[in-house]
């Protein structure tokens, strides 16, 4: 394998180019989403996008946050070149929900907040708490895995070139927000 | 924030190799020997060492639960005494101003104030108390996987020194190309293709 360092430098890029991807298949395209969510959820871009613009010196970036936020401004910064750096994700399976922000260089998970479980009132109670909330977590490492994965074969396929560049292209010049 | 709280960072890791046998014993010695030390009181500024999960304050990994499920949990603590800029200027300048006063000069040197700067700081650093830190550590030995409940670069470079002189095992963290590398199962040939890519224009 090669040197990490060299490794997380040479291709910081495959994470944003991830991110930009999630935000068009939770788009356009659903049944890659359920297929990765084992048809268990349903995931939706949250309330907080970030992209990024190394075309630019210096870096152009460019933070949609709120409810009702303009995604238009991100899909001018698309336009642009700019790539997704850092999305907000709300996951929701059955009557639970996870909202949570991925960060394309790390694929760290920030902001985790998982479904509610009971409080814990005595000492005997934090083992519990503490395998409820790893597999709470557990269940969001897996998705984005699983997400990740998906987008890694297609990324070193022809398809990536012959069909998803197009399609993403398309998506980012017809979007209406 | 710890893995309880309401809102949890998570950065991931890869371990790479075993320990020796029992592996349960060997952990919980292995952090004892490596558990977070006091400064308070002492010289220095900072400390990086392990500490129970459920006691972080008063490292115990004896009476805390270190074997949880499948997991091994316990934390990360990094102690800081931060002085600031303010407090140490004040100690020095009166300290200077006795000094004048001692000596009888019209001015202090420059070597002298270095000297005067150290002795005010060493001061400081025994009165002060650190800043506790703690950072929950989620190992699942037989998968090889861990958590840090941290996204800080500190936290993390400390996590990775410290397991390290701990366990002598490397993590590895995963990060796009790394993930891919070790959990993709790529073909020799679509592994040849991930190494050769180059970033993609959605330019339009």
């Amino acid at each position: 394998m090669l040197d990490v360092a060299v490794a997380y430098s040479r291709y910081r890029f495959l994470g944003a180019e991830f991110l930009t991807w999630l935000w068009y298949a939770v788009e356009t395209e659903p049944d890659v989403i359920k297929a990765a969510a084992m048809g268990r959820g349903v995931l939706s871009v949250g309330d907080r996008i970030v992209l990024e613009n190394s075309l630019d010196q210096p870096v152009e970036r460019v933070t949609i946050s709120g409810e009702n936020a303009d995604l238009g401004e991100g899909m001018l910064a698309l336009k642009k070149g700019a790539l997704v750096a850092e999305l907000r994700l709300h996951y929701t399976a059955g009557d639970q929900d996870w909202r949570f922000s991925l960060k394309g260089d790390t694929l760290a998970l920030t902001g985790l907040k998982t479904p509610r479980s009971a409080p814990v009132e005595s000492a005997d109670e934090i083992e519990g708490a503490v395998l409820d909330k790893v597999g709470l977590c557990d269940e969001v490492v897996r998705l984005v895995d699983s997400l990740f994965l998906r987008f890694v074969k297609l990324r070193v396929s022809e398809r990536w070139r012959e069909e998803v560049i197009p399609k993403m292209k398309a998506w980012i010049k017809g979007a209406r927000f | 924030m710890g893995l309880l709280s309401s809102s949890v960072a998570l950065a991931r890791y890869r371990v790479e190799g075993k320990l020796e046998e029992p592996v349960l014993e060997t952990v919980a010695e292995s952090l004892e020997r490596h558990v977070i030390g006091d400064i308070d009181g002492n010289l220095p500024e900072k400390a990086v060492g392990w500490t129970s999960f459920e006691t972080p304050y008063q490292p115990d990994f004896a009476k805390s639960s270190l074997v949880i499920g499948a997991y091994f949990v316990f934390a990360l603590r990094v102690d800081k005494k931060t002085i600031p800029r303010g407090v140490i200027g004040k100690h020095c300048a009166a300290e200077e101003a006795r000094e004048l006063a001692r000596t009888g000069a019209q001015y202090i040197t420059r070597e002298e104030k270095r000297r005067i700067r150290g002795q005010v700081e060493e001061g400081l650093l025994l009165t002060i108390p650190a800043t506790p830190n703690i950072f929950d550590v989620i190992w699942h030995y037989e998968a090889g996987e861990l958590w840090l409940c941290s996204t800080l670069k500190e936290a993390n470079e400390a996590l990775e020194t410290l397991f390290y002189r701990t366990f002598n095992l490397s993590l590895i963290r995963l990060f796009p190309f790394t993930l891919a590398e070790l959990s993709a199962k790529l073909s020799a040939a679509a592994h040849d293709r991930l190494l050769a890519i180059s970033p993609t224009s959605l330019k339009g």
